[in-house]
Order: C-alpha cells, then structure tokens, then sequence
C-alpha cells in the first residue's frame, strides 16, 4: 500500500498496518467533524507518527500513484475540509 | 470512506481528467512532459525565494544583535555616570528588541525548514521528471494511441499527483514568504527610522546623545578642576620660587632655572 504525506513524499506500508491506520484515520475524522483543531492536530500527528515509523521511502524515480494521501504536518483543520470539498486547493 | 482514501481519490480524480481530455494520449505525455518542467522551474525558484528570505532575516537578526549589544553598553555607561534613568530605558529598549529577535529567530528556523522541503521536494519531482520521459519515449515508439491509454496509466496519475502535491507546497512556500516579507519590510522600516538607531552608527540616538552631553560636561568640569588645582598650586609654589631666585628673572642664566628648563634651551643658554 501506498501512502503520501503531502510535501513530504511517498512511503510504501505493509497491507498489515491497514487497521491501526484505519482506526487513526476514524479519530482524524472525527476531529474534523467536530472541528475542533487541538483533536485534530493530535490526531494528524499520531497518523503522521505511525506511517512515518512504519513505512519505507518510495524510491523517487519510481511513477505511482498513492492510495492514502495525508496532510501535510502543518496544515490547519479549514485547509484539509477545502481540499476534501473540492479540487480548489489543487493547482492546474 | 476513510478521510484519506478520499483524499487520494480527489488527487486521482484531477489525473484522470487530464488524460480524457486528451483525443491521443500520446499528445498527452508531451503536454504533460512540458508541464512538469514548468513546474520544476517553479520549485527551484520557490528554493530561491525562500532562501532569500532566510537570508533576509539572518541580516536583520544581526543588524538587531549590533543594536542590542549597544543599548547594553550604553545601559552600563549610564550607570557609571549615575544616570540609572538612562541605564533603565537602555535595557527596557534592549528587552524589546530581544522579543523581536525572538521572533525572526522562529521565522528563521520556519524558512529553513521550508527550504529544506521544497529542496527535496525538488530532487524528488527531478528523479520523476526524468523516469517519466523514459516512459514516455518508450511508450511513443512502441504503441498505438489505443495501447498507449492503458500503458501510460499508472505513469501518468503517478506523476500527476506528485505535480499536485508539490504545486501545492510551492503555493504554500510562497505565501509563507510573502507573509514573512511583509513582516521583515516593516522591521526593515524600523531600523530604517531610527526607532531602533542607525546600524551605521553615523546618526546618534538619544541616549547616546544624553551620554555624550553628560561625558562632555564632566569632560568640562575634570579640566576645571584640573586648572584650578595647578592654580592653587603654582600661588603655593611661587612665593617659594621667588625666595629661593631673587633674580631668576633678571639671570636668564641661573644654574637652577636652567636645570628646570628643556635639554636644548639649556644646550642653547651655554652657546
């Protein structure tokens, strides 16, 4: 499986890890639903934490496409629900 | 749906759309190839604009350095005068340059990191636009437009996202250093008025200007004090002068106003 940190790059992440990844990505979720930005940036850091350690860089010649995609470290609880609304965030 | 699987899906939705719009997906990878170089071009310059800014900063923070040092200096020069007022308002100003300085030195490590980024960000797209063109050539001399449309796939969307991804952090980079731009501008403005003196040390700021005032006058009342003690003292030793040469002033030859006197005038006196 093949998961990318905005900004940073691509990590491939045995399809093992899909549970642990998938209950943290719940608690993201549920973060920006309730909008509250100190829940969410708990929870970013500990999914950023898990594939960080887990994964293993993806070689940069290789052409792939990711499967997961995570926010970058920095971003705010209204730029991840913009880039979830639409496309507007994504330059031509 | 998981927040980000959707996230992918928006990311492979704008792939997709880029390739169906092409009639020949073999025009497609040319355009694309085109695209990327582009925006290769701008991540360089984005490399560029941030360590400019970084730099930027690093001139202030030491032009601030200077500054504070001084008000320090000046702060201890005070209190040798007995001007604790002065001294007080040196380091209140000193105190308040520190919190700026503090400030840029977040900045600082913030540009630093971004630089960083974009840097790899860079050498990553570099090694993609490169894997991308072999591709690219492989698939034009090997296959039929419709061959090439399930060929290209995975290459494509692959370096489309990327394309996305760090498009993105560029935008990002920029307004970072815009922001930052405005901020340095405005200290810039600061150290240009004088609010936090002249880094060339040409013009005087008030507090060195009391300090000089306040130098120039005891300056004044040592050399008083200086004169009126040779004055007391050549009243006291006069009349003993007077006593011991009667004549010293008739005698321009006299052993002891001549012992007194420089080598030459004396070697002069005997010619």
């Amino acid at each position: 499986m093949i998961v990318r940190i905005m900004g940073e790059g691509q990590l491939e992440i045995d399809d093992s890890q899909l549970p642990e990844l998938n209950a943290l990505d719940e608690a993201l979720s549920a973060a920006i639903e309730s909008g509250d930005d100190a829940e969410f940036r708990s929870a970013l850091s500990a999914l950023l934490a898990a594939v960080r350690s887990r994964g293993t860089r993806v070689a940069d010649d290789v052409l792939v496409d990711s499967d997961l995609v995570l926010p970058y470290e920095e971003a705010h609880i209204d730029e991840v629900r913009e880039l979830l609304s639409g496309e507007g965030l994504i330059p031509g | 749906m998981g927040i980000l699987q959707r996230m992918s899906m928006i990311f492979r939705a704008k792939a997709d759309r880029a390739l169906d719009r092409a009639e020949d997906p073999r025009e497609t990878l040319d355009y694309s190839y085109n695209k990327q170089r582009e925006l290769l071009v701008k991540v360089r310059r984005g490399v560029a604009d941030v360590a400019t800014s970084r730099k930027r900063i690093e001139v202030q923070l030491s032009q601030l350095t200077s500054q504070a040092d001084k008000l320090q200096e000046q702060a201890q020069r005070a209190l040798s005068l007995g001007r604790e007022d002065l001294a007080r308002e040196a380091l209140t100003r000193r105190s308040g340059l520190e919190t700026q300085m503090g400030d840029l030195q977040t900045q600082h490590d913030a540009l630093r990191a971004e630089e960083e980024k974009l840097t790899l960000a860079a050498q990553r797209l570099q090694a993609k636009v490169e894997a991308f063109r072999t591709k690219k050539e492989t698939i034009k001399a090997s296959y039929t437009a419709a061959e090439a449309q399930t060929r290209i796939g995975e290459a494509f969307s692959g370096i489309s996202e990327e394309m996305s991804d760090v498009g993105m952090a560029v935008q990002r980079a920029e307004d970072k250093t815009a922001a930052m731009q405005a901020r340095a501008g405005a200290i810039d403005e600061l150290l240009a008025s004088g609010a936090l003196d002249d880094p060339t040390g040409i013009a005087k700021d008030d507090i060195t200007a009391e300090l000089d005032r306040l130098a120039s006058t005891s300056d004044v009342e040592l050399e008083l004090a200086r004169m009126k003690r040779e004055l007391t003292a050549d009243t006291e030793e006069a009349p003993q002068a007077l006593e011991a040469q009667p004549d010293a002033a008739e005698q321009a030859s006299a052993e002891p106003v001549v012992e007194a006197q420089t080598q030459p005038r004396r070697e002069e006196g005997r010619a």
